[in-house]
């Protein structure tokens, strides 16, 4: 260490509690992977022991690093924000934004045209759909909302975000759970529930990174400098705090051994039909709503330079919002085993969230009153702009689909996924979209984007995608319904199953044309942030130490 | 909001609104009123909610739930639609079921149900291995052709789909069995060589020109003639395939009809006799005897 010129100085709790505990983990990890019999599951035990290897290295190297341990909370009185785990995630989102998007492309293709399943099991729809949903939703959405939440409960707080390395845990367990997910998925590991498909251990992993998460970001808010909290925030703490509660409870299983990666969920029957929609809905409601009306607070306005609209109206839908989507999961259930009144209240708690849902849609474009010539010269607050407007559409739509008589019509058939991707598209992807292109320059300290031309592109192109991809499925999921329901005048079904798919093929190639195009917007964004970064100018340092978020000047 | 004014709040002149007085990085929030149409349109789903409540089953008690004041339960609908359903169809259904094969067939109103009922069924059961108009595919015979493995005949279609083909324990079902003669070590590669192009030979198909046609004759003789028949016209009754007629379940190739002496195929079809009512059986024979080859 002489060499370098670097004192050892003495390691923080933090870094001892990590180093010790990494360390332990590797020879356990290291036997398991030796024991087991099943080749995937060593090659997921080897990984956990390397990552636990490399935890300890990058933890040991930074107690040899220069700078002042524990980091100063404030530097001349102004807050010294962590920003770094938050331009983590920000790669992060984009990486694997492009990824889901990828395989949601391929997989559409798979379904216009089959042999693209090339009859190999890694390649195959069944492995491929849990990948792609779970690229864009956990891997995507969950960076985009882990990066913006540490950034925004920060400057919101006005204090450094809590914890020596629990961020940069939070944010690279986080990933490593991805990374489990993902390749397990492809190697064949599931416990076959949607969108909790990982199974025993990373659900195990997950659960401790997320409880650090809460803890992270719970201290950071008990250590603010503002009186209040600021909106944004309560939806962060809100979709945290369920989504914790969520996964526990829909992934209470028994493993088979420690030396197996299949486990048994302790759930059966209906009773696990009811625990996975009570989950699947949530993950929509808390993690896709709530979470991203959390990004939505503070990024439009932020951007739109205006005051959010109504105060009031954030607190009465927030907490009409919470208290009301966690009881709407049994709609997914409709006429099933599960019993009439569940199936009841399922559907009316679907009703009242109409309003309590549009709420954040309201306050979020009525911010704009003042500002809305803006939307002709800025094409990142457009985007946030049309991502409410499909927020509303997508949160209008899904009421009326959990109506019994709708429902019976809509369940199992393409207009679920239309419904879905106008949702995830339009809402959660272009909200994430807006946030990030206002990040980077901000993260990075450019004065401005690359190109504000080529978000312009970007916008129209994957515009125009979401709305083949959504007009597409509505055509033929109504038919599709309509078609498994029709009776000839003798009293017998019209069609047969395979009929039913014959007929939907234009439409799943129109799908497959929609999603390439929301992939090319992607990729342009990725080339126009990679730009900004690497050749935007450098913006005149700024008289604190924060980041200075700084509106882009209208062309 | 009112009562407690802040200092600090501002008056903007855009919306006509102050602000609450706080302020997070630059962010100030207007305390605008609620939007009195969003209010309106929120209590009356609560409303018709509480309505909803009252009407049908609604909210778990200890041992049971609430039922709501019409009695609706989703089973007795569903009861209700089949009992709908079942009565409409009844007189046709009863028309179908006292019927034999051939009134159906000479009758044309029973045969426009039976070729109704037979489609559906057809469709849902059928068309995934025959494909949706019959035409079948690699081990899944054509329909519409008059080329049949185990008959052609009314009686013989209903007697397959009744019993099906190679079901275990059920005691009617279509049985042969060809043997695997390669894997069974009966004849030697050369030897199946030989048999193949001879069976190539009897369908009129060209064969190798160094094939020993003359020990191919010898041995389906010997090995293949008890069913298939001197001529290799095959037997309906044994489900010995005919082999002159270039029709093949499997392939005719070269490659394909080896494969079938080393390995031999053995086939299934389910017992439809224990999933579907005599009826739909009854219309399913007469919509495959008509789909072109019934005779």
């Amino acid at each position: 260490m002489a060499a370098t010129g670097y004192p050892i100085r003495r390691a923080t709790t933090g870094e001892m509690g990590g180093l010790v505990l990494a360390a332990g983990c590797v020879l356990p990890l290291i036997i398991i992977a030796a024991l087991t019999p099943d080749p995937a599951y060593a090659f997921h035990v080897s990984l956990a022991a390397v990552a636990s290897l490399v935890a300890v290295f990058l933890i040991g190297n930074r107690c040899f690093s220069p700078a002042p341990s524990p980091a100063p909370q404030e530097i001349d009185g102004k807050p010294n924000y962590n920003m770094d785990p938050v331009k983590f995630a920000t790669v992060a989102a984009m990486v694997w934004g492009i990824a889901g998007f990828t395989v949601g492309l391929i997989i559409a293709l798979q379904l216009a045209f089959p042999d693209l399943n090339f009859d190999l099991p890694w390649t195959n729809f069944g492995r491929m759909r849990p990948l792609h949903t779970s690229a864009v939703i956990f891997a995507f959405g969950g960076n985009v909302l882990i990066g913006t939440s540490f950034y925004v409960v920060q400057r919101t707080s006005r204090a450094r975000l809590a914890g020596d390395i629990a961020p940069w845990f939070v944010i690279l367990g986080y990933n490593f759970f991805i990374v489990l997910a993902g390749t397990g998925y492809l190697l064949g590991i599931t416990q076959g529930k949607e969108y909790a498909e990982p199974e025993w251990y990373a659900d195990l992993w997950l659960t401790i990174v997320w409880v650090v998460y809460l803890l992270v970001f719970l201290a950071t808010l008990a250590k603010r400098k503002e009186p209040h909290i600021y909106v944004a925030n309560w939806f962060y703490l809100g979709f945290i705090l369920t989504i914790a509660v969520l996964h526990i409870g829909n992934n209470l299983a028994l493993p088979v051994s420690i030396l197996s990666p299949k486990s048994y969920v302790i759930w059966s029957g209906v009773q696990d039909a009811m625990f996975q929609w009570w989950y699947g809905h949530n993950a929509v409601g808390f993690f896709l709503t709530a979470g991203f009306l959390a990004i939505m607070y503070y990024f439009v306005p932020k951007r739109a330079g205006r005051p959010v609209y109504s105060y009031r109206l954030s607190i009465i839908h927030f907490w009409a919002l919470i208290f009301l989507y966690i009881w709407a999961g049994p709609h997914h259930l409709h006429y099933t085993a599960l019993p009439d009144w569940a199936q009841t209240l399922g559907m009316t708690f679907s009703i009242m969230l109409w309003m309590p849902s549009w709420g954040g849609m309201i306050n979020g474009l009525m911010t704009l009153s003042g500002a809305w010539d803006k939307l002709r010269t800025d094409p990142v607050l457009r985007m946030m702009v049309v991502s409410l407007a499909f927020y509303g559409m997508s949160t209008f739509e899904g009421p009326l689909m959990s109506i019994k008589a709708v429902n019976s019509l809509s369940h199992y058939t393409d207009w679920t996924i239309g419904h879905v991707h106008s949702g995830a598209l339009g809402w959660v992807a272009y909200i994430s979209f807006g946030a990030i292109y206002c990040l980077v320059p901000w993260l990075w300290n450019r004065r401005e984007l690359y190109s504000l031309k080529l978000v312009n592109w970007h916008f129209w192109i994957s515009t125009l995608g979401i709305v083949f991809y959504i007009s597409a499925m509505w055509v033929s999921g109504i038919m599709q319904g309509l078609m498994w329901r029709a009776y000839t005048s003798l009293g017998f079904l019209e069609y047969s199953f395979i009929e039913t798919v014959a007929a939907m093929k234009p439409y799943y190639v129109i799908r497959a044309l929609g999603g390439g195009l929301f992939l090319t917007g992607a990729l342009i964004m990725a080339f126009n942030l990679w730009m900004t970064v690497r050749h935007g100018t450098v913006d005149a340092p700024s008289d604190d130490h924060a980041l200075q978020p700084q509106l882009v000047p209208a062309q | 909001m009112n009562k407690h004014h802040d200092p600090a709040s501002e008056f903007d002149a855009a919306t006509g609104q102050s602000t609450t007085g706080h302020e997070w990085d630059g962010i100030r929030e207007l305390n605008t009123p609620l939007p009195r149409w969003w209010l309106g349109i929120f209590y009356a789903t609560i409303i018709w909610s509480l309505g909803y409540w009252v009407i049908y089953p609604a909210w778990p008690l200890l041992t049971d739930a609430t039922k709501g004041v019409i009695g609706y339960a989703s089973r007795q609908e569903i009861e209700d639609d089949l009992a709908i359903m079942r009565k409409d169809r009844a007189a046709l259904a009863s028309g179908l079921a006292d019927a034999s094969l051939e009134q159906i067939k000479a009758d044309p109103a029973l045969f426009r149900v039976a070729m109704a009922q037979g489609k559906a069924a057809f469709g849902d059961n059928c068309a995934a291995c025959h494909g949706v108009g019959g035409s079948g595919g690699k081990g899944y015979p054509n329909l519409n052709d008059d080329e049949w493995l185990w008959g052609g005949s009314l009686a013989a279609i209903q007697t397959t789909l009744q019993h099906g083909i190679r079901v275990a324990g059920n005691n009617d079902t279509r049985v042969s069995q060809m043997p695997a003669f390669g894997r069974d070590g009966m004849l030697k590669k050369d030897e199946i060589s030989a048999v193949a192009n001879h069976v190539r030979e009897l369908a009129g198909l060209s064969t190798q020109p160094k094939a020993d046609l003359a020990l191919g004759r010898k041995l389906f003789a010997e090995n293949c003639a008890a069913c298939h028949g001197p001529a290799g016209k095959g037997n309906q009754e044994l489900g010995a395939p005919n082999l002159t007629d270039a029709i093949s379940l499997y392939g005719m190739d070269l490659a394909s009809v080896t494969e079938t002496i080393t390995n031999s195929r053995n086939g299934v079809m389910p017992a439809w006799g224990q999933r579907l009512d005599p009826t739909t059986i009854k219309a399913l024979t007469v919509y495959v005897h008509s789909l072109g080859g019934g005779q």
